[in-house]
């Protein structure tokens, strides 16, 4: 799982107001060098959460984006290269997905969360 | 020669990753991947940055959608989801088989992705569950949740269409599979509604069905959202149309 779809998941409970973002508990982290698009990244800056994606890439071990973001650093080959890195290149591989509200645990195996609910949270 | 066209690229067969609780590629599938080939200049020009594909099964279509699309160097994010979470690991063996990445998610359609991901999908393809069957055979555990539509085969499809909805862009398109007995025609006159405009792609009989893979797109000038905005919209229309003998009258009005 990327930090792409972290940064787009929420907790699906029913009831659950504040979902974003999931905790993130990392057992196994992965790298998976893929080619950069830079038109994907400027059109996707301004829908992601600049914050939840720092402090995701951090519970992977990346630590080298900016605290803050802002639109004019996207003219910068290095921080493209730096959020290009964090937001497709990290992997969580195995760990699990923690809703902020509830607790509940959604487990990641093999890179794959599992967001599936059971009866009583539907 | 450098003038020789490459053949567009799909998953090969033999490479399509199985499991027996997972739907393997079958007519329904090859209907869909046609109908990506045969809209694939349309595709390529749209260049897509994130393409989802709701209830991936073995991934079949996906991964061909990704072959098609990275050939012609179109780079282009992924997400696939399926409720079976066997589906789901066949489709990463599938992915990973032909060398292309897509992020996989076990869910329920779109559920936890609705508010995030929300306008961002710009190519959306579905082969939904459409073969009528009791309602309480929908969503099982397993295989039986390919295919099991419940009521004329409606039961998931008429809750991925608002999911759809909600999740394209502003420039997005569904590519969905339908029997004739889920009434395609119905399907594609409640998205008029919600303003897309519908054509059929591919229209193939079998021996058992008859399919249909339509695509939506939005299309914002046949927008309606209710009869009351429609009657609305026809009469400020009927109104436009009037203008002109409006100033003409009004200037033969002031001659006098």
């Amino acid at each position: 799982m990327r930090l792409l779809t972290h940064n787009m998941l929420s907790s699906n409970i029913k009831g659950v107001t504040n979902g974003f973002p999931l905790r993130i508990e990392a057992v196994k982290v992965e790298e998976k060098t893929v080619e950069m698009n830079t038109d994907f990244l400027k059109n996707m800056f301004v829908k992601i959460d600049w914050k939840v994606l720092v402090e995701a890439s951090r519970t992977l071990g990346y630590a080298e984006l900016p605290e803050e973001g802002d639109s004019s650093f996207l003219e910068s080959d290095e921080f493209l290269s730096r959020f290009h890195h964090a937001l497709l290149e990290l992997h969580l591989e195995e760990g699990a997905l923690i809703c902020p509200e509830t607790g509940r645990r959604f487990p990641v195996t093999k890179g794959i969360p599992n967001m599936l609910l059971h009866e009583d949270e539907v | 020669m450098a003038s020789h066209k490459q053949l567009p690229r799909t998953a090969q067969i033999r490479l399509v990753s199985s499991h027996e609780e997972v739907y393997e590629p079958c007519d329904d599938s090859f209907a869909l991947v046609d109908a990506l080939l045969a809209d694939r200049t349309n595709l390529l020009e749209h260049r897509p940055k994130l393409c989802m594909e709701i209830g991936c099964g073995s991934g079949y279509v996906i991964t061909s959608l990704a072959l098609t699309l990275g050939q012609e160097g179109c780079v282009s994010n992924y997400i696939a989801t399926d409720i079976n979470p066997h589906a789901v690991k066949v489709t990463s063996e599938t992915l990973k088989a032909h060398g292309v990445d897509a992020e996989l998610i076990v869910t329920d359609i779109a559920s936890g992705l609705e508010k995030r991901l929300a306008g961002l999908v710009d190519v959306m393809v579905v082969n939904p569950p459409y073969v009528p069957t009791p309602e309480d055979e929908v969503g099982a555990e397993g295989i039986t949740s390919s295919w099991a539509g419940g009521e004329n085969g409606r039961t998931v499809i008429d809750r991925i269409l608002p999911a759809a909805d909600h999740l394209l862009s502003e420039k997005g398109w569904l590519y969905m599979v339908t029997l004739t007995a889920n009434n395609p025609s119905e399907i594609c006159l409640q998205m008029r509604n919600k303003g897309y405009a519908s054509k059929i792609i591919i229209q193939r009989s079998t021996e058992e069905e008859s399919l249909h893979v339509i695509k939506f797109w939005r299309d914002f000038d046949t927008e309606v959202d209710d009869t009351a905005d429609q009657s609305a919209s026809g009469f400020i229309s009927y109104l436009l149309a009037q203008i002109p003998l409006f100033s003409s009258w009004r200037g033969s009005n002031s001659n006098n």
